[in-house]
């Protein structure tokens, strides 16, 4: 049984800080490949072909190895197909997918929480007919790799454009739209490459990576649903964003109304955007269509009626499966249900450390802050790193709402080495009561000071946009 | 050995635009070689203009969407390309548009001394073939306004969370 009194000082921070057996090894071999497409594969030279070794060999004991090691050789030679491309992008996701699996077992030792449920069996891909679009972009990336960051140009960058504007209007394309449209503005911006001061490259290779598995037919196939019934109490909202499109995830415990277990699940709403929306004109592009997000911001909870679900625990969310319901306090969900929630299994192409947002509460640590350094939260003599850069810019919740905080709600994650947790919301003590700020506070609407001015901007924003559109887009 | 940024999968590459006001200048970009935007006409709602200047040799473009010249950017920037740079330094920030315009500055740049080292050196009138293809890539960015939003999931946005770090 969980104490009342001290639910989340369950949490095992120091595993966090702790080695975990192998992965140096396979991230190690990942990087000597993203060193490989940072010079790019047009005329490689021999530490070029060291490094696509060091991917084959990692690969070696698995049903993977041989056409991995062909691709290899070809690509050492200069002589690499798109087959070839797609075999090293295959071993890299498969290396990345261990090392996610290896953090998410520490991640479930560290919680306590009830294991998650089994993989969800394979899908077979559905037969869907090669796209012809899907085609283009596996061209342009396969030029990318042969070009190298360090060799790309203006041209280069703009080629995915076409691809991109293509795929945008199909809703069923966009996850491969978002994905590319992001991807090439970065490159775009950091033209020429043989100039950049530094490369991101475990980065431009995961987009990469990323983007060329997603051209495969059947690579992101339309997730079988179970109808959710039951009571849905937000803990948080996590907000993803690039120049050209934005995603607002509610993490949520879901409590059916059959009695059963309560799950971890999500809920989101993203959309296609100018890059001069920001701030609250995110919130309020995707405000209408997940009338969760106010539930969330206004600390309630939300009725759903055969709302589907995906065997990873999200749900697709339909206006006419939800309504609002009482009131619900995050914190008093995270204390008193959270302990006891399951989270869902990882669909097998999302096992990477960047898909991991394991929702936590943290109680009884003291804030560690010096002045132009990181945030740090101690719990019982271990540090773990607080990411203020993820709060939303258009909200309450900043750096100094946790530094005064005494618990938090967040997303455990795991980059570049370390875990870090992402704060959806702080609890404070003012004059002996407790006040909790969200991350998502403003997402539903706001009538704070700051905040109704940003949602005057934006609205001013998108209306003077839509103006010049509605002039020149019928001309 | 590599740095902690080049090890992250999400590390920050670019800044998302700062808000600013889009009446004047609905569209501003660091693109094809140029700063190049679109800036509403003073007097006719209907008319906008399409200015350029090149990074390296600031040599400046101005005319309308029909492709008419602008009478202003006759030798030197007109109002149109001033309010460009303004704008741009907005969004983006001086630094950044400095450096893809390739302007050296003795100081902190801002717009005003972006703008006065760029005329100083007498840049060169360019011509207006840009303008069409300016103006399209403007349309497209448009239309991001009318793509229906969806509630399906995009894992991918996972390699993009938001930043407080502004341009």
């Amino acid at each position: 049984m969980v104490p009342d009194d001290e639910g989340g000082c369950l949490m095992r921070t120091d595993l966090l800080g702790e080695p975990i057996e192998g992965l140096d090894e396979a991230l190690a071999a990942v990087d000597a490949f993203d060193a490989v497409l940072t010079d790019g594969l047009l005329r490689p030279r021999p530490a070029q072909a060291e490094g696509l070794d060091r991917l084959a060999e990692a690969v070696a004991g698995t049903p993977l190895a041989a056409r991995v090691a062909e691709a290899a050789g070809k690509a050492a030679a200069g002589a690499a197909g798109e087959e070839h491309f797609l075999a090293l992008a295959a071993a890299r996701a498969a290396l990345l997918g261990s090392v996610h699996d290896a953090l998410a077992t520490r991640v479930d030792e560290a919680t306590g929480r009830p294991k998650p449920a089994g993989a969800p069996d394979r899908q077979e891909p559905s037969p869907e007919p090669a796209s012809t679009l899907s085609a283009a972009a596996r061209s342009w990336l396969c030029d990318l790799a042969r070009s190298g960051w360090r060799g790309l140009d203006h041209d280069l960058a703009a080629g995915a454009a076409p691809v991109v504007s293509a795929m945008l209007p199909d809703t069923l394309l966009r996850r491969q739209a978002a994905l590319l449209d992001g991807f090439a503005a970065e490159l775009a911006a950091s033209c020429p490459g043989a100039t950049l001061e530094r490369v991101p490259e475990r980065r431009w290779a995961d987009l990469w990576m990323r983007s060329l598995l997603l051209t495969l037919p059947g690579a992101a196939p339309a997730p079988a649903t179970t109808p959710a019934t039951g009571r849905l109490l937000p803990l948080g909202v996590d907000l993803q964003e690039h120049a050209t499109a934005v995603q607002a995830q509610v993490h949520a415990v879901f409590e059916p109304s059959d009695g059963g277990a309560p799950r971890l699940v999500r809920a989101a709403a993203s959309a296609p955007k100018p890059d001069t929306v920001v701030g609250a004109g995110l919130w309020q592009l995707l405000r209408p269509h997940l009338s969760l997000l106010a539930a969330a911001g206004e600390g309630r909870a939300m009725e759903l009626d055969a709302m589907p679900l995906t065997d990873e625990g999200d749900l697709l969310w339909d206006e006419a499966h939800a309504r609002p319901a009482d009131e619900a306090d995050p914190f008093a969900t995270a204390r008193v249900v959270l302990p006891t929630s399951t989270a869902a299994a990882t669909a097998p192409l999302d096992r990477h450390p960047v898909r991991i947002a394991v929702p936590i509460l943290l109680e009884g640590y003291a804030v560690r802050a010096e002045e132009g350094g990181p945030t740090e939260l101690e719990l019982a003599g271990h540090r773990l790193a607080v990411d203020v850069d993820r709060l939303p810019a258009a909200g309450p919740l900043t750096a100094e709402s946790v530094a005064r905080s005494r618990a938090c709600i967040g997303l455990l994650r795991w980059d570049a080495g370390r875990f870090t947790v992402q704060p959806l919301a702080a609890e404070t003590v003012v004059r002996k009561k407790a006040v909790a700020v969200h991350a998502g506070a403003w997402a539903g609407g706001t009538a704070d000071k700051a905040g109704t001015r940003a949602e005057k901007a934006a609205t001013d924003a998108v209306a003077g946009l839509r103006e010049r559109a509605g002039r020149l887009l019928r001309k | 050995m590599l740095s902690v940024w080049e090890k992250s999968s999400t590390a920050r590459v670019v800044a998302p635009a700062r808000p600013r006001k889009l009446a004047k200048v609905p569209f501003v970009e660091l693109a094809d070689g140029r700063l190049q935007g679109v800036v509403s006409s003073g007097s006719d709602i209907g008319r906008v203009y399409v200015s350029s200047i090149s990074a390296g040799t600031y040599a400046f473009a101005c005319s309308t969407n029909n492709n008419r010249p602008c009478g202003g950017a006759r030798g030197t920037f007109c109002n149109h390309l001033r309010a460009l740079v303004t704008e741009a330094v907005l969004q983006y920030g001086a630094e950044r548009v400095a450096r893809y315009l390739k302007v050296e500055t003795a100081q902190e740049p801002d717009a005003a001394t972006l703008l006065g080292t760029m005329t100083q050196t007498r840049p060169a009138q360019g011509d207006t073939s840009a303008a069409a293809p300016v103006f399209s890539r403007f349309l497209r960015h448009l239309a991001y306004l009318e793509l229906p939003p969806t509630t399906a999931p995009l894992p991918e946005m996972q390699w993009f969370p938001t930043t407080r770090a502004a341009a």
